[in-house]
């Protein structure tokens, strides 16, 4: 018989300009060591969904954290309400971002039984927010699923504050897995290609999945946008990819 | 598809009943984008806004449905002149 059990709970940590800001975590019960993730919560916020994905990390070995983005808009505020308000004044500034994911992975190597090896996943504009973060924080694994505008750009008029990160694509410094739908608008085939271009003339460690039939939010377990297909191998692919950088490969050496 | 894109628009003289009851709207947003509730991959959102994040009054509309409001505010709109 093995062994399985997780904690999961609500914590405080610090972020951008050492702000108190709230997180859930989810963690095996087993001794470890345990790499880290950060799972970066979907434009709908910090809700059930994301800490179900929080949990599924935990039962994966990883001791895992999602901060809620949308603390200082709508602290305690119920999810939906808190998406709202964050919508309405543009969304969370990049720089922001940055330094709440930053605190995210200080917490995760702060764990007695940490390994030190620290990924990222993002779904929706956390897909973008994932590549941001292996630009601007030391990580050795990053996962962009569907993120809008990581090329590409942002209709005119557009209210939030999201810029293309293209120009920043050459300083990635975290391997990098993508998984896309085939039929989605934002991010379209051609800008994964245009984005695909860009990691190949850098050199960068990437590898994309893209799934026919599947649109955006196909891992959406709860939505009319849920593929089980393309979200059940997208599953095993997160996993190998994580078990490959960061925990198979040492930290230090990626 | 998330589009983000949302419309912005300042009420002035305007109320909405939340939760906690009657409280002046300051602002609504209106996006096509994933609901949290109607059946539908996207709809038609609009968020009157409040004081508080908890002061808000949400509708998720079909597209369909919310062609139909705009011809009725539309409409209600073009009578009130005659009032």
């Amino acid at each position: 018989m093995r062994y399985d059990a997780i904690i999961a709970e609500t914590t405080g940590i610090r972020g951008h300009g050492d702000e108190l800001i709230e997180a859930y975590t989810a963690r095996p019960l087993d001794p470890g060591p345990h790499p880290g993730m950060i799972v970066i919560h979907h434009m709908p916020g910090y809700d059930r969904e994301s800490k179900e994905i929080t949990r599924r990390f935990a039962t994966m070995g990883y001791a895992a954290i999602c901060p809620n983005l949308y603390t200082r808009e709508a602290p305690d505020a119920e999810p939906d309400d808190a998406a709202a308000t964050a919508r309405a004044q543009g969304g969370v500034p990049d720089e922001r971002f940055v330094g709440d994911a930053r605190g995210a992975a200080a917490w995760l190597r702060s764990l007695a039984n940490a390994t030190g090896a620290v990924g990222a996943i993002g779904f929706c504009s956390g897909g973008r927010q994932a590549v941001l973060a292996g630009i601007d924080v030391d990580l050795q694994a990053t996962v962009d699923c569907y993120g809008a505008f990581v090329v590409g750009t942002p209709p005119e008029g557009f209210p939030l504050q999201v810029s293309p990160l293209a120009d920043r694509v050459p300083e990635l410094g975290a391997p990098l897995l993508g998984l896309f739908g085939n039929d989605d608008s934002y991010p379209s085939p051609d800008q994964v290609d245009e984005l695909e271009k860009i990691l190949q003339e850098h050199g960068k460690t990437y590898e994309f999945h893209r799934y026919d039939g599947a649109g955006h939010a196909f891992f959406s377990v709860d939505r009319p946008s849920y593929r089980p297909e393309a979200a059940v191998d997208g599953w095993r692919k997160i996993a190998d990819f994580l078990a490959r950088h960061l925990v198979t490969d040492v930290v230090g050496s990626n | 598809m998330c589009t983000y894109s949302t419309e912005k628009v300042a009420l002035e003289r305007s109320s909405g009943k939340t939760r906690e009851g009657w409280q002046a709207m300051s602002e609504a947003t209106v996006y096509y984008d994933h609901p949290v509730h109607a059946p539908d991959a996207h709809t038609v959102n609009i968020d009157f806004l409040g004081g508080t994040p908890g002061s808000r009054v949400a509708v998720e509309l079909s597209l369909e449905s919310a062609r139909e409001l705009l011809k009725a505010l539309e409409v209600t709109v073009e009578r009130a002149q005659f009032h």
